[in-house]
């Protein structure tokens, strides 16, 4: 026979071994360690007391991990563990080099819980044909039945458990999850478990079962008597557990106090290890009782007193009886009732899909667990649609019958060491206090003592029991609150940190504007540059210079992000008449306009140009943070309230790339690069080819300036950004644009508006249409507080000194304040003020400062519009005496000047080679071409939803939408493709479910996700959330 | 995390929807004719049942399709609505 190795680890500095299997509690008691801890309030010594997750006593730091009961710690090789005072304290330098991570998964049955009742109902569930997910929480399946000497059929009950693991294995829709605790049960039987398969990775799983069988079995509860805290008294049910299943034997001398038969049986195990039994005081066999405890100088137990008799002991095993675990099944909304007989909470009413089975619902003994278990697993089989499960033989136990537990919770006459809950070193004479202070229920008791709210939430509190002696009523449940164990932080973010932790969408031109140094602001989950500083330029001089630009020569800003929504249809004018509050169906094919539109309460939502590009054809551009919740707009009120209109929606906002060229020398970059759109006039646009590829130009300004807004499909962005450089434009950012239309009295909305302000407010009474009968958020304008005249306007500001954004003015004096400051740049100043006439004055109030303002126009540059043509052509080339401005290059012959296109995840190209292997391969399927149609099927393509197409590759279909530039393709494969796609995506990818293709979200992005061949999917991505998704399955690639 | 029955697409999680609150309220006929109360009533007020609510949600990172459901604010408890 080989000696066993051994694993050296340390506890609070001091070395010792263990063997492998121990928990790191197990490997203390096995080394002599009695004291693992102190209490959190009155820091009296503490020894392990259970052997599982409801320890209240030894509670250690690992690492990182501020906090973890030593009885769920499994030992290996240098492990450091740190005993605590009661409570943990998070240690931000701590490494932590754990890999987290998430997963989603679907089944018929889940079945939490490895312990006899739930292997007997994963083996019937599983081998009647359902899929089902078998957790528990142990590395080894079995629960009970491993610290048990109950001979199950005359074997070992290890034996039997180890057969129906063996069995399960064989099943493949069978899924085993050990190591992996359910920690909240949630609606419509959504369960999150967390995994720790090792040390250094964690896995949230994300579970959805049709059926879920709780298998969680019970715990031990102790009695509240004078000194039941001293190291040294411990759950009987543990000591049988370090004596049968570790080999360690809790103490010498040991005293059994069985309030319940599970004493009897940890009395027999220990005396099989070599324990002396001093004696067994059992209520109810003679109603003596344990009354107290003495201790040596450490604190420890060295004697047992019942009434006046002290026994000399070293352990004190308590059996007070079962606790079924009913934690998740309380989470899932289901009522319990107070079972009389076994004294304590058992399931009473389901509130879902679920059913207990085995000692978690008062089930207890080995072999009535495994029928109870078998029954469950039948019948959740048979609910989700499978026949008969494969018969199992419920095995025959040398386990006795079970008698009631004593009703017993406290006893003994010095409740002020009597522990209720011994985490919160909350006593019997603290209970009595809150009951003499008049409380009653348990909810207030908790709340009143801190009971039942540590880290182990109360698992072997004995609250509710005590409660109920002291007040003579029968106790009364407290609500069980997820998690079940503690989950760390690390756990819940998984993958979602860093880079990662939210989805940063860029543009095409992201890398130019990266390469030329810009600074970025995040506008939703947009970067876009804010200003591009030259070197040693600081953000005021770049934005003076970016300013200078375009109101001198001309600037160029990247306005890619702005939403856009191609809009067909017979009744496209009509629907946006009742949208706008100003008129579309009038306006003529080729021209712009300019659009507010309100919410029904008449406030102002969004705003932006909408271009008419055929009789029954429009392209509405949104701001850049509302584009989405105003596609949700239009067809809310399509789907809801006007479905007899015809309008169609297509989201086109990353398909286009958009330059904005800006400044009275613009139309000489124009002419460079669309010379068919140089002469358009204001407000109207051209189809027409830019520099070689199919575009659109739109003659519309944000600034005041002569200024176009040139688009091309997403894969030339970049190089088009770069065009307009070299032809002297220069870079601008958002500060610059704030500035430039702050100038002129532009609101924007998010700025200017927050939900309460009509367009009137803002001044714009002129696009609030007469004439028609009604649009969203006419009749609100009526409404007396929205028409009345005292309401906050749009003013502009003079300000002695700089104010900032968001100042209180009020009247001279100590008037209450009468409007804020909306805007503030040191060239314009934005305000909404009540009842302020030009030149008045007022005070702007910055905490102490107090700055004198005058109240002015809000239009401070060029009032008559006189800047909207540009300089008159021909001008000089180069300005002269006017460096900072832009120097103008020759124009490029557009003939050989075709821009070059580049794919959305082109950079990543090499990572993915170098990422890829044999289990899973991830590439970019480029530039395919793509339209959407919505209306009539055009006989191909991934049906997205009702009446609604993705159309990939292949000609034009009739109707269709180009979109080639909106996504692009990357492509996940291989045996591990699906097992990467599972940490991200929410859908069943069961190879039996996901046949064809969905939209779905992967990471944080939305896909268009098709199975293509059964082990390759193709991922249809956005563009801007493209460089997102790939790091996202980098990153996962990393993991597998 | 709540599986609602998308029409469309079969049961999805919750968080691919958005809510739109009470169902059946209709955008009036001639909000020109209501008087001041009757706006107001259709603009700000709706029910806020204990018990079965009738109501909307958008599979608005889905199929983009509206459709009503019956739901206990209680439990949960989601029937598809007629």
């Amino acid at each position: 026979m080989t000696t066993p190795p051994t694993l050296a680890f340390r506890f609070d500095g001091v070395p010792y071994s263990g063997l492998p299997g121990d928990t790191l509690a197990a490997a203390l008691l096995r080394n002599g360690v009695r004291v693992v801890g102190h209490s959190v309030d009155l820091g009296r010594p503490r020894g392990v007391y259970t052997a599982g997750p409801e320890e209240p006593n030894a509670l250690v730091r690992v690492g990182a991990d501020p906090m973890l009961p030593a009885t769920t710690i499994e030992l290996r090789e240098g492990l450091e563990a740190w005993s605590l005072r009661g409570k943990g304290r998070i240690d931000p330098s701590a490494p932590d080099s754990r890999r987290c991570d998430k997963a989603y998964l679907h089944c018929d049955v889940l079945v939490i819980g490895g312990g006899p009742a739930g292997l007997a109902a994963a083996l019937a569930a599983g081998s009647a044909g359902a899929r089902v997910v078998l957790l528990d929480e142990g590395p080894r399946l079995g629960g009970d039945l491993l610290s048990s000497r109950v001979l199950l059929d005359g074997a070992p009950a290890a034996r039997w458990a180890g057969n129906a693991e063996a069995r399960l294995r064989e099943l493949p829709e069978v899924r085993i999850l050990t190591r992996t605790t359910a920690t909240g049960y949630y609606d419509h039987n959504y369960v999150l478990a967390v995994s720790r398969p090792t040390p250094e990775a964690e896995r949230l799983w994300h579970l959805r079962a049709r059926r879920v069988v709780l298998a969680t079995g019970a715990h031990e509860r102790p009695i509240a008597f004078p000194g039941n805290d001293r190291p040294g008294v411990m759950l009987a049910s543990a000591a049988r557990t370090y004596a049968n299943r570790y080999g360690v034997a809790p103490g010498r001398r040991a005293l059994v106090f069985a309030c319940a038969d599970s004493g009897h049986e940890a009395a027999r195990d220990l005396a099989a290890a070599g324990v002396e039994i001093v004696a067994v005081v059992d209520p109810r066999a003679d109603g003596q009782l344990v009354t107290g405890t003495t201790a040596d100088a450490a604190g420890v137990l060295d004697g047992v007193l019942i009434g006046d008799r002290h026994v000399e002991a070293d352990l004190l095993a308590v059996a007070g009886g079962w606790n079924p675990v009913v934690h998740l099944f309380s989470q899932s909304q289901g009522r319990l009732r107070f079972d009389d007989e076994l004294q304590t909470f058992v399931p009473h009413l389901s509130a879902q899909a679920e059913r207990s089975a085995g000692a978690c619902r008062g089930v207890y003994g080995s072999a009535e667990a495994i029928a109870d278990g078998l029954a469950a697993g039948a019948e959740a089989a048979a609910l989700t649609g499978y026949g008969a499960p494969v018969a199992v033989r419920v095995p025959d136990s040398d386990q006795g019958a079970l008698r009631p537990p004593a009703r017993l919770w406290t006893c003994g006459d010095d409740p002020a060491t009597a522990f209720a809950d011994l985490h919160r070193d909350v006593t019997v004479a603290d209970l009595a206090r809150a009951v003499g202070a008049g409380l009653r229920s348990p909810e207030h008791v908790k709340r009143f003592t801190t009971a039942g709210t540590g880290a182990d939430q109360g698992k072997t509190s004995i609250v509710a029991g005590v409660l109920g002696a002291l007040l003579g009523v029968t106790p009364a449940a407290t609500t069980f609150r997820p998690p079940y164990t503690p989950v760390s932080f690390a756990t819940l973010a998984g993958r979602d940190r860093g880079l990662l932790s939210d989805p940063v969408r860029v543009t095409a031109m992201h890398g130019e504007h990266v390469a030329r140094g810009a600074v970025f602001e995040d506008v939703g989950q947009w970067k876009r540059p804010w200003y591009f500083p030259r070197p040693g330029e600081s953000m005021a001089e770049a934005v003076a210079r970016e300013r200078l630009a375009a109101r001198t020569a001309v600037a160029a800003m990247d306005a890619s992000t702005l939403g856009k929504i191609d809009i067909r249809g017979r009744d496209a004018g009509e629907f946006l008449d009742r949208i706008y509050t100003n008129l579309y169906s009038t306006l003529p094919v080729g021209s712009c306009r300019y659009g507010v539109m309100c919410g029904a309460d008449g406030m102002v939502f969004d705003d932006g140009v909408t271009t008419r590009l055929g009789a029954e054809h429009y392209l509405m551009t949104t701001t850049t943070g509302n584009a989405a919740a105003v596609l949700d707009w239009l067809e809310e009120w399509h789907q809801t309230e006007w479905p007899q209109l015809d309008v169609r929606f297509v989201s086109v906002t990353d398909h286009w790339a958009t330059v904005a060229v800006a400044g009275p020398r613009a139309r000489r970059v124009i002419r460079a690069l669309a010379p068919e759109a140089a002469e358009l006039a204001f407000m109207t646009y051209a189809e027409t080819a830019v520099l070689g590829v199919p575009g659109r130009v739109f003659r519309i300004s944000f600034s005041g300036e002569l200024a176009f807004e040139v688009n091309v499909h997403w894969q030339y962005g970049g190089a088009l950004w770069r065009r307009v450089l070299e032809l002297g434009a220069v870079p601008y950012g958002t500060e610059t644009m704030h500035v430039l239309r702050a100038e002129k009295g532009f609101a924007i909305v998010g700025q200017e508006t927050d939900g309460t302000v009509t367009p009137q407010d803002l001044g714009m009474g002129w696009i609030v249409s007469r004439r028609k009968p009604d649009f969203v958020g006419r009749r609100s304008h009526l409404r007396p507080d929205t028409a009345r005249e005292s309401r906050k306007r749009l003013v502009g500001l003079v300000a002695e000194e700089p104010v900032p954004e968001g100042a209180q003015l009020t009247r001279e004096g100590a008037a209450p304040a009468i409007g804020y400051v909306t805007s503030s740049y040191p060239v314009a100043v934005l305000a909404l003020v009540r009842e302020a006439a030009e030149g008045e004055r007022l005070v702007a109030v910055d905490g102490a400062r107090r700055v004198p303002v005058t109240v002015v126009s809000p239009v401070f540059y060029d009032p008559d519009n006189l800047r909207r043509d540009g300089d008159p052509e021909p001008d000089d080339l180069h300005r002269d005496g006017d460096p900072e401005a832009g120097e103008l290059a020759d124009p490029v012959d557009p003939e050989s000047g075709v821009l070059e296109a580049v794919s959305p995840a082109a950079g990543f190209a090499g990572r993915f080679a170098a990422a890829s292997g044999a289990r899973v391969r991830v590439r970019e399927v480029p530039f395919v071409p793509m339209w959407e149609v919505r209306g009539e099927d055009p006989g191909r393509g991934l049906r997205l939803g009702p009446a609604w197409w993705l159309v990939v590759g292949g000609e034009a279909p009739a109707g269709g939408v180009e979109v080639s530039g909106q996504r692009t393709v990357l492509e996940l494969s291989g045996p591990a493709a699906r097992e990467v796609l599972m940490t991200g995506c929410p859908l069943d990818l069961h190879p039996r479910v996901f046949t064809g293709h969905a939209q779905t979200t992967v990471g944080k992005a939305g896909v268009v996700l098709e199975r293509t061949e059964p082990d390759t999917y193709r991922l249809y991505v956005r563009s801007s959330f493209a460089a997102y998704l790939a790091e996202w399955l980098l990153d996962a690639l990393d993991g597998i | 995390m709540m599986l609602l029955p998308c029409p469309h697409c079969g049961p999805r999680d919750e968080n691919e929807f958005r809510y739109g609150g009470q169902a059946g309220i209709a955008y009036p006929e001639r909000p020109g004719d209501l008087d001041d109360a009757a706006w107001a009533e259709y603009v700000f007020l709706r029910d806020n049942p204990k018990g079965w609510f009738h109501e909307r949600w958008f599979h608005s990172g889905g199929c983009r399709t509206w459709f009503t459901v019956r739901r206990h604010t209680v439990t949960h408890e989601i029937r598809t609505a007629p």
